[in-house]
């Protein structure tokens, strides 16, 4: 069977989550076996992974932290063929943990489901999405954390039948605090990036952004060079050096399109460059591009958009 | 206190990446190589640790001799040694097991990693390094204090932030945050001269591979761009919907 880990916060599953379970559906179909799901004891509407293609769904008091949680699915091994995880920030984690434990062979950044899978071979970005690696998982058990997005959510309906499982978990960190801002969109699982730079000259500026950004329900980032002045926060720079998205659409506002700003952003499916100079290089990149101004071009877009919201 | 700070070397992040013919391997032709970014933050954090309260800082890569000038620059930037696993980086498992090799045979309070390189953006080695030693691990760690064994970190997580306590010995995948830009430092010509002389030495790494890279290529090139407008911004809402389906 494929094992997927499957994420909760607060008891709801993760959009990621769900996307999980599709993968490991579409790696199971082809290796002929099932689907089962490991998910917290907390989360509410387990039955409701059957609908991706979860023929099992083991509920189980998970560890607070990805390393203690990789530990608990280290003993839940047996007659399992391969993993899926999301790469979250506890996936992230949860994986590298899991492949060292179990001397495993680990994809990070997978953008494919498998290709075949004796042995499980995968896509993923390497070089900060200037090149792709074709990789195969040759030794040990095959273990897959891929990128939210890359693989989309398909319905299709597994047994879905629910068991307790138990496994001990020990975390080797103690959480002292968590803040998560409430409503708004995690910038890794974002369908829609709206992002902007230093052509937006200050960091009172950023709210025509951000309701530009709650327009589209999508997640707000920036340019390394806004969140080093302290426009925004680091937890928003996306790039290189920051965070590497990939969304439905990047609306790229006031940004030159640097090479380094364009690595982690350039894996997005269509990107909207705004920029007064008709020679940025984010031209180059984009789908679509408006020259003109900021304060001119963002007020309408939101507007427009609104309109079109009404429409639809 | 005993630190060390796993550094990779990697293409500089103005490179153009280019495969070999074949796509077997990248093509370094051309290619400068630096010290990961991730990893800058983490050495200079390391050097704060080390004026605040007093520290041995090790710099240590897994790889061939191409990769001593980079942790020569590591040296002038101020740790006190320097360490090469002579091995081929084939992939982060064995990487891992390597660097955990030398861990046990030398006793250090704090491993310092990058929460990614920016070559083959794996993410793995420092939560690796944690497991092969049974030791806590921070991942995308924007903030770290030492009080004695314990330490404080604080980290990004999806949509905000946690705070952590560990005991020592301990590994960090750090990133920006854990030190700020401004407090990245430059070689100077007396940290070049005087890293000349520090101990560089070199210990065999082990080889093998969990997993195989079959081929790699860039991806496909966009088409040309379409330009709307300014003041038919109503226009790109309708090739936002109709035309790419992003809303
Ligand atoms: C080691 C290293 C790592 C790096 N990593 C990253 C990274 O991860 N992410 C990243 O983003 N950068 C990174 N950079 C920095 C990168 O090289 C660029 O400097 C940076 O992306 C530029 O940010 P920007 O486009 O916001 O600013 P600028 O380059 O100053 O561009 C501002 C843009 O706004 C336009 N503009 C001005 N006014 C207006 C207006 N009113 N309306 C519309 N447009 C306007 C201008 O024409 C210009 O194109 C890195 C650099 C280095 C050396
Ligand atoms: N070959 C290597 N030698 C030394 N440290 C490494 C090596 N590869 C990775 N690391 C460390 O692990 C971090 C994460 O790398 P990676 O898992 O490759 O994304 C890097 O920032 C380094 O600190």
């Amino acid at each position: 069977m494929i094992l997927v880990f499957v994420e909760s916060w607060n008891n709801q599953f993760k959009k990621a989550s769900f996307e999980a379970v599709s993968y490991a559906r579409k790696w199971a179909d082809m290796a002929g076996c099932s689907v089962k799901a490991v998910v917290s004891s907390g989360a509410s509407n387990p039955e409701s992974l059957a609908q991706y293609g979860a023929d099992s769904i083991a509920t189980l008091d998970l560890a607070a932290t990805g390393p203690g949680m990789a530990g608990q699915l280290s003993t839940m091994m047996d007659g399992v063929q391969g993993v899926v995880v999301a790469g979250t920030a506890v996936g992230k984690t949860l994986a590298p943990t899991l492949a060292a434990l179990i001397d495993g062979a680990l994809s990070t950044n997978t953008t494919s489901t498998p290709s075949s899978v004796g042995p499980v071979v995968v896509e993923r970005g390497a070089f900060s999405s200037k090149g792709i690696e074709t990789i195969a998982l040759s030794e040990g058990m095959p273990i897959v954390s891929f990128v939210p997005n890359a693989i989309g959510i398909e319905e299709k309906a597994g047994a879905g039948a629910i068991e307790s499982g138990s496994a001990s978990g020990t975390d080797k960190v103690a959480v002292s605090e968590v803040s998560v801002a409430s409503g708004k969109v995690a910038l890794p699982e974002a369908e829609v990036v709206v992002s902007a730079g230093r052509g937006l000259k200050g960091p009172e500026n950023w709210g025509m952004i951000e309701e530009l950004a709650e327009v589209l329900g999508a997640a707000t980032a920036c340019s390394k060079p806004v969140s080093d002045i302290g426009w925004r926060p680091h937890s928003e720079h996306v790039g290189q050096t920051g965070i590497q998205v990939n969304p439905n659409l990047y609306i790229a506002i006031g940004i030159s399109g640097a090479i380094q700003h364009l690595a982690g952003v350039s894996a997005s499916k269509t990107i909207v460059a705004i920029n007064t100079d008709p020679e940025a290089p984010f031209f180059k990149a984009a789908d679509y591009g408006i020259v003109g101004d900021a304060f001119d071009v963002v007020p309408r877009l939101i507007e427009e958009l609104r309109a079109f919201k009404a429409a639809n | 206190m005993n630190i060390l700070v796993c550094i990779s070397h990697v293409p500089d992040t103005t490179a153009k990446i280019n495969f070999t013919a074949d796509g077997s391997a990248l093509d370094p032709a051309g290619v400068q190589f630096v010290i990961n970014p991730y990893d800058e933050f983490g050495l200079t954090k390391a050097l704060h640790i080390k004026e605040a309260q007093g520290a041995t800082i090790t710099v240590l890569n897994v790889g061939g001799p191409e990769t001593e000038p980079t942790l020569r620059k590591a040296l002038a930037i101020g740790a006190d040694q320097a360490v090469r696993i002579n091995a081929t980086p084939t992939d982060a498992i064995t990487v891992a097991k390597s660097i955990k090799n030398h861990i046990q045979a030398n006793a250090y309070d704090l491993i310092i990693c990058g929460q990614e390189s920016i070559d083959y953006n794996g993410q793995q080695v420092p939560a690796m390094l944690a497991a092969l030693l049974d030791v806590p691990m921070v991942n995308a760690c924007v903030g770290l204090t030492i009080d004695g064994s314990t330490a404080t970190a604080k980290a990004e997580i999806d949509g905000g932030h946690a705070t952590y306590t560990a005991n020592l010995p301990m590994v960090i995948g750090g990133k920006k945050g854990l030190v700020e830009e401004k407090d990245l430092r430059i070689p100077n010509m007396r940290g070049i001269m005087t890293a000349r002389t520090k101990p560089l030495s070199v210990e065999e790494g082990l080889s093998g591979s969990n997993t195989a890279a079959k081929a790699f290529r860039k991806p496909a090139a966009k088409s040309a761009v379409k330009m709307v407008a300014p003041d038919q911004v109503n226009e790109l809402v309708r090739l936002l919907h109709e035309e790419s389906k992003s809303i």
